[in-house]
């Protein structure tokens, strides 16, 4: 499902719950896939005695994965041309997090139709952990 | 650095993708997706992080016969005091040039880009420093540019 131009107005948003109540199994399958097996994020016992940390908290890849499935979500599959973040908070066991897109422009390069999207995700107590920008093919 | 082969499977796909929990169709089933506008199984977004799993020295993996820092018997496997709190990601930006696909062997090479410091109220002296990935296909092209910005605490992150 591709976005059309003709649907899209400069400050529309699309917004979705993309995690509840994170476990810290999500982490350790997190951990898996990506090869990124830092102790900061599976092993509570490291992180809180030697790294100095309340506990074991996501990989911000993780979160950054999170947001990108409100994008294609949102964009479709395939369309992304760019997806940028920073992260701007930790995410800890037992987060709930809400992406939110907002379309910033809507624009033709190289014969090609494109939105700019502004991107946050923010926990349960409205802190951002993430905040980034996207770009996505759109259909005219 | 050295160029490392990233072959792009389609259960490494399937696997990430649920964790990320995105239950998307076009991560997993071959015919849902072969339906779709992109006519088959596609990586998410994300994916080419994953490249880590097919760096031999990546140094968040634990490796056979060395001694590992996380936890075993005590809190460490390692005697020496690590030299600060540790690494954390601050920034990581993509390029997209076309979706990765089961099938495509990508080789990946990372080169250095700029540092810098900064200091911070929550966690002292921070060193940024920033990496730059290219991914290129079986055919040479390029597919994804991968732009990665660490940054070095002096002391954990506060909570505030």
């Amino acid at each position: 499902m591709a976005l059309k131009k003709s649907q899209l107005t400069v400050g529309a948003t699309h917004s979705e719950r993309v995690i509840e109540n994170l476990s810290r199994t999500q982490l350790v399958m997190y951990a898996g896939t990506s090869g990124d097996y830092n102790p900061l994020h599976t092993d509570d016992l490291y992180t809180k005695e030697i790294a100095g940390y309340p506990g074991v908290f996501a990989h911000g890849m993780l979160t950054m994965g999170l947001t990108g499935k409100m994008l294609t979500n949102f964009v479709g599959d395939g369309r992304l041309k760019k997806f940028g973040v920073r992260f701007t908070n930790q995410v800890w066991p037992g987060d709930s997090l809400d992406s939110t897109a907002t379309v910033a422009a809507i624009r033709e390069e190289g014969g090609e139709h494109l939105v700019d999207l502004t991107i946050s995700t923010t926990n349960q107590d409205g802190k951002e952990v993430v905040s980034g920008t996207a770009t996505a093919r759109i259909d005219p | 650095m050295a160029k490392i082969t990233f072959p792009v499977e389609a259960s490494h796909i399937m696997m990430f993708a649920r964790s990320v929990d995105d239950p998307n169709p076009v991560y997993h089933d071959a015919e849902a997706a072969a339906k779709t506008e992109v006519g088959g199984i596609i990586a998410p977004p994300t994916f080419a992080q994953s490249v880590a799993q097919f760096d031999p020295d990546y140094f968040l993996r634990p490796k056979h016969g060395q001694k590992w820092f996380g936890s075993a018997k005590g809190p460490t496997g390692i005697t020496e005091k690590p030299a600060s709190s540790g690494g954390l990601h601050a920034e990581q930006h993509f390029e997209y040039h076309r979706p990765l696909r089961p099938g495509d062997v990508l080789t990946v090479e990372t080169k250095p880009g700029n540092t810098w410091e900064k200091e911070s109220k929550r966690a002292g002296k921070l060193v940024f420093s920033e990496r730059i990935t290219e991914y290129r296909d079986q055919n040479g092209d390029l597919v994804c540019t991968a732009r990665s910005v660490g940054v070095r605490t002096e002391k954990p992150v506060a909570q505030s």
